[in-house]
Parts: structure tokens; C-alpha cells; sequence
């Protein structure tokens, strides 16, 4: 009878040692960013190989049965490819000619250059998450090959999400339809800008929620493009996002909202790209990556300047999820979440609603807890966000 | 204490081999995108057969797998996997390790009981209410997916297990 009180003693306290160590880590995790470096030490020398090791088993053994394949089937698709590529040739003949009258214009209104020539890094998906909640995946680079923390990620021509944590062989990417990620996207055709959200309830409709579009004279139809907007504090501009698949006006009759189709098959990611430069690199506030976030961090909060004390209400409660994720991410600028119910008191202006309006007060890296944060910094940005906001215009 | 070595290696051996195929291989199995939870399975299963402490620390470890790689805080996971092997453990007493019904049981009841957690914490908080949704779509599915991969994942970790304390009992016996 006694042993048997000392061991469900001795178990008790343990239960008790192992949740204050889970509380401790949730909470440096919160207010520390580097908490989680020992820990991605250990998932490198454990979890990472074994995971990679699978992949490859499993590449090798798609690889094996595709090969199984009838030689007739690859004839005839010879063929066919053989043909595309000789009608491709030509296309693109006609958009290098193009492309030249394009640079020189551009080289006249000195413009930068667009995306599609930034250097990109190949990477392989090796693992997912393993709950159904959440949309985020690992790849199989890392601070090794150069990827960083906030550097965006694209599958063919489209955008697939944006690197959160990094590892020394590894690289952890929250895709753009886990129902935590805000985008800011624009119209191609009209220069609407509006945020794009994902949606865990729409996805497996396969489509995503666009929100806090103005609503004035501009048309916006079916099929058109949405790209990300150049006001977009973490996304480079002009990846494409999805095609509008319906539209409505909002009951305010300010705004307009409605769902995209994603053009990227999230389901069947295998590889992806990874571009080596991150917005912040592009604008300059790339000094404020390891910096906590205080006047360094002020062009990438003055989107959050005029948000933080209308939303702060509203996130006060989501503080939980928007706690947990900035602190993961090194850039000091935290990755969107939960900023769509935030984002209507800042959006007659256009600025940018995705960009963690909700998440930036609590990625004050001095500790402050995250709601003081929020409303310690309008007064603090009142001034650095005017100046910022005369600087994003001049910017290309 | 040397088949205790063993024991500790074979258990973190069978966490680490299950993380990686959830992570793998098992997004390719999903049906209606949806995965079963393995690591669950393996801190219940640990829970009931072997007691409080083993459940816990094979829940911790679980958790915080997960969490390195893919949580949003660290210790989240861990937080809830921890408390559900020690839950799990609690039933020992009650365990048999012939009838299936009561793992059955207590690896559902565990499913559905992470998921609406899952749900308040991470959705709820966030004003997600459309708790329906997420049930019908997430919860249930999951929680079916789960215990259909206990049916046949159970047998595997009894046996396991079995082997492990019948050696055990074997260099017990050699003392005698």
C-alpha cells in the first residue's frame, strides 16, 4: 500500500515538473526568440534525417513504378511534349522581343527588377504537418543554403507561403492557406489592394477568402489575376495568388470581399522554390531582422501604427495564437495572423492590412506583454510612421 | 537496469519512427485531408499499458517533436500530449491486455478530447467560431481515421510491449 502512494506520488511530481518545463517553454518561446535553438539542434541530429531518409525511399520507389510504365505510353507523349516545346520556342521568341522593349522602358522610370528574375534556391518538401489544423510544411534546405527567416516561397508560377523557422539543413514554410496567414494582395488589373487570408474551413473547397478591397468604381470580375500588392511588408510584389472566383460588396458598402481560387495545388507540393531575398532585404529594413522590435522595425509597423489600438480589442483574445508565432520568426516583423477582423479601421488608406496588425505589438522584443505592447506603440510610431509612409510612395 | 536501457531505447526508437512516418508518409494516406494522429495512438497506448510515468514521458517527447518542428510556441504540444499520456496512464489498473474495447475507448475519448483543445485554444481564441464546421469536417473525421489506424496499430505496440516484459521477467528470473 505505501510503495503503491509513493509511486503515484512520485508520478504526480513528475506531472508537475514536466508541465512547468512545458510552461517555461511556452513562455521563453514567447518572449525570446532564440528560445527554440537548442531544441532545433536536437531535430536536426534526430528527426530531420530519418525524414529525409524516407523521402528518398519513397521518391525511389515512385520512381521505380512510374519507370514500369509502357514504352508506347512515353512514345507517344514524347511527341506531344516535342511539339509543345516547339510552339513554347516560339512564344518565347516573341516575349524575349518584348521583354527588351520592357527593360528599356523601365530602365527610363528606373524601375526595378521584377520577380522573375530574383535569385531562386530549389528545395524539396520532406514532411508536413503532422495535424490536420494547421498547413505548414518543412523543406529540406536551410541557413546552410542560404534561406532565412521571411523569404517567400513559389511552386510554378504562384505563391505557396513563406519560410518561419529555419534550421542548419532545414527550413519550416507556413503555407498561404493555413488559417493563420494573411497576404497582401492587389488586383493585377485595377491595383485594388485587399488581404488575402486562408481559410481552414474554404480550403478543402479549394478556394481562399479576399477581404478589405475598396470598393469604388474599378471592376473587378471572375478570373482575374491577384498578385501580391508592392505594399505588402513580407511578400516581394507581383507573385501571383489565385484567380477572383466571386466578388460581393460588403453590408458596410466600403469594402469589397469574396473567394479566390489558389493557383497552386497545395495537395501534390513536392518542390518548391524559394527566393533568396526577403521584402525587408528590397526596402531596406532588412537591419531590423535581429532587432527586437522597436523604432528599427518602424517601416514594417506603420501599417500596425494606425491598427494596433482599434484592433487590440478585437486580438486581445487571439493574443494566444498571435503571440505564439512572432517570435519564431527572426525577422522582427511577424508573420500575419488573425489580422483580417483588424485590418477595416486601417484600410481606407490602403496600407497594408495583412502584415500582423494583429501580431506586431506582441513582437516587442523587449517582453512587454503582448496587449501593453499594443497599445504602448501608437503613441511610439506616431512619428517614425509618418516619416516611413513618405518614404513607401518614392520606393519602387 | 539494464533492460530498462532497453525498454528506453525501444520506446524513443518507436516515437521517432512514428513522427517521421506521420510526417511522411501518412499526409499521402489521407482521405478527405485528413490524417490520423499516430503520435496519440503511441502516448494512450503507452499510458494504459505501462502507467502514469511512461505515458507522460513518451506524451513529452511526442509533443515536443512536434512542436520543434512544426508548433507555433514551444511546449504547446508537449503540453497536451504530457496530459494526455498521464490521463491515459490513470487507467492502468483497468487495462487487460486481451480485449481491444478499452484501448478502443480511451484512444478515441483521447482523439476528441485533443481536438476540441486544439480547437478552443488555437481557433476559438482566435474568433473562429464555427465550431460545427470544424467539427464535421476535422474533429470527426480524425477521430475516425484514428481509431480505425488503432485497430491496427495496437496489436503492433502490444506486442512490443509484450516481448519487453517477458524479457524482463526472463533476467528477473535469472537472479533467482
Amino acid at each position: 500500500m505505501k510503495k503503491k502512494n509513493q509511486t503515484s506520488n512520485i508520478n504526480k511530481y513528475l506531472l508537475a515538473g514536466l508541465t512547468m518545463v512545458c510552461v517555461l517553454l511556452m513562455f521563453l518561446s514567447v518572449f525570446y526568440v532564440r528560445a527554440a535553438g537548442p531544441f532545433r539542434v536536437l531535430a536536426n541530429l534526430t528527426v530531420i534525417p530519418m525524414q529525409q531518409g524516407f523521402n528518398k525511399v519513397g521518391s525511389l520507389l515512385v520512381d521505380v513504378s512510374e519507370n514500369l510504365g509502357t514504352l508506347e505510353e512515353s512514345r507517344k507523349l514524347n511527341k506531344s511534349l516535342q511539339a509543345k516545346i516547339d510552339e513554347l520556342i516560339m512564344e518565347n521568341n516573341n516575349l524575349q522581343e518584348e521583354k527588351y522593349e520592357l527593360e528599356r522602358l523601365r530602365e527610363l522610370y528606373k524601375l526595378d527588377q521584377n520577380y522573375a528574375e530574383y535569385e531562386k534556391v530549389g528545395a524539396r518538401v520532406i514532411s508536413k504537418d503532422p495535424g490536420n489544423w494547421f498547413s505548414t510544411f518543412t523543406i529540406d534546405k536551410g541557413s546552410i543554403d542560404g534561406i532565412r527567416v521571411d523569404m517567400n516561397v513559389i511552386a510554378g508560377s504562384g505563391l505557396v507561403g513563406i519560410v518561419t523557422q529555419v534550421g542548419p539543413t532545414w527550413a519550416t514554410v507556413r503555407s498561404i492557406i493555413d488559417d493563420s496567414s494573411n497576404v497582401g494582395g492587389m488586383v493585377l488589373s485595377t491595383s485594388d489592394t485587399c488581404t488575402v487570408r486562408g481559410d481552414l474551413s474554404l480550403i478543402n473547397d479549394g478556394k481562399m477568402r479576399f477581404e478589405q478591397m475598396e470598393n469604388n468604381d474599378n471592376k473587378v470580375e471572375v478570373g482575374e489575376q491577384i498578385v501580391t500588392s508592392h505594399i505588402s511588408d513580407k511578400y516581394l510584389q507581383g507573385i501571383l495568388i489565385g484567380y477572383v472566383s466571386e466578388v460581393q460588396v460588403d453590408s458596410n458598402n466600403l469594402t469589397r470581399s469574396g473567394y479566390l481560387t489558389p493557383v497552386v495545388n497545395f495537395k501534390k507540393l513536392q518542390e518548391v522554390l524559394v527566393i533568396t531575398k526577403t521584402k525587408a532585404d528590397l526596402t531596406g529594413t532588412g537591419a531590423a531582422e535581429e532587432q527586437p522590435a522597436g523604432e528599427a522595425g518602424a517601416p514594417a509597423e506603420d501599417g500596425a501604427g494606425e491598427a494596433a489600438p482599434p484592433e487590440n480589442g478585437a486580438d486581445a483574445p487571439a493574443e494566444e495564437g498571435a503571440g505564439a508565432q512572432p517570435p519564431e520568426n527572426g525577422a522582427g516583423a511577424p508573420p500575419e495572423d488573425g489580422a483580417g477582423e483588424a485590418a477595416p479601421p486601417e484600410n481606407g488608406a490602403g496600407a497594408p492590412a495583412e502584415d500582423g496588425a494583429g501580431a506586431q505589438p506582441p513582437e516587442n522584443g523587449a517582453g512587454a506583454p503582448a496587449e501593453d505592447g499594443a497599445g504602448a506603440q501608437p503613441p511610439d510610431q506616431g512619428a517614425p510612421e509618418e516619416g516611413a509612409a513618405e518614404n513607401e510612395p518614392q520606393e519602387p | 537496469m539494464k533492460l530498462k536501457i532497453k525498454r528506453v531505447i525501444v520506446t524513443a526508437l518507436a516515437v521517432c519512427i512514428c513522427y517521421a512516418l506521420q510526417c511522411t508518409l501518412f499526409p499521402s494516406l489521407a482521405l478527405a485531408s485528413v490524417k490520423p494522429n499516430l503520435m496519440l495512438i503511441l502516448t494512450a497506448s503507452f499510458g494504459f499499458m505501462r502507467g502514469p510515468k511512461d505515458g507522460m514521458l513518451v506524451g513529452f517527447f511526442s509533443g515536443l517533436l512536434t512542436d520543434i518542428q512544426f508548433g507555433n510556441i514551444l511546449g504547446f504540444y508537449a503540453l497536451i500530449y504530457l496530459l494526455a499520456g498521464y490521463v491515459n496512464g490513470l487507467f492502468e489498473q483497468l487495462y487487460y491486455d486481451e480485449d481491444i474495447k478499452l484501448p478502443l475507448a480511451l484512444v478515441g475519448a483521447t482523439e476528441f478530447i485533443y481536438g476540441l483543445v486544439v480547437y478552443l485554444l488555437m481557433f476559438m481564441l482566435r474568433s473562429e467560431f464555427d465550431f460545427l464546421h470544424y467539427l464535421r469536417h476535422i474533429i470527426i473525421p480524425e477521430l475516425i481515421y484514428t481509431i480505425v489506424v488503432t485497430l491496427g496499430l495496437y496489436p503492433l505496440i502490444l506486442f512490443i510491449n509484450r516481448r519487453l516484459e517477458a524479457e524482463e521477467k526472463r533476467s528477473a528470473g535469472k537472479f533467482v
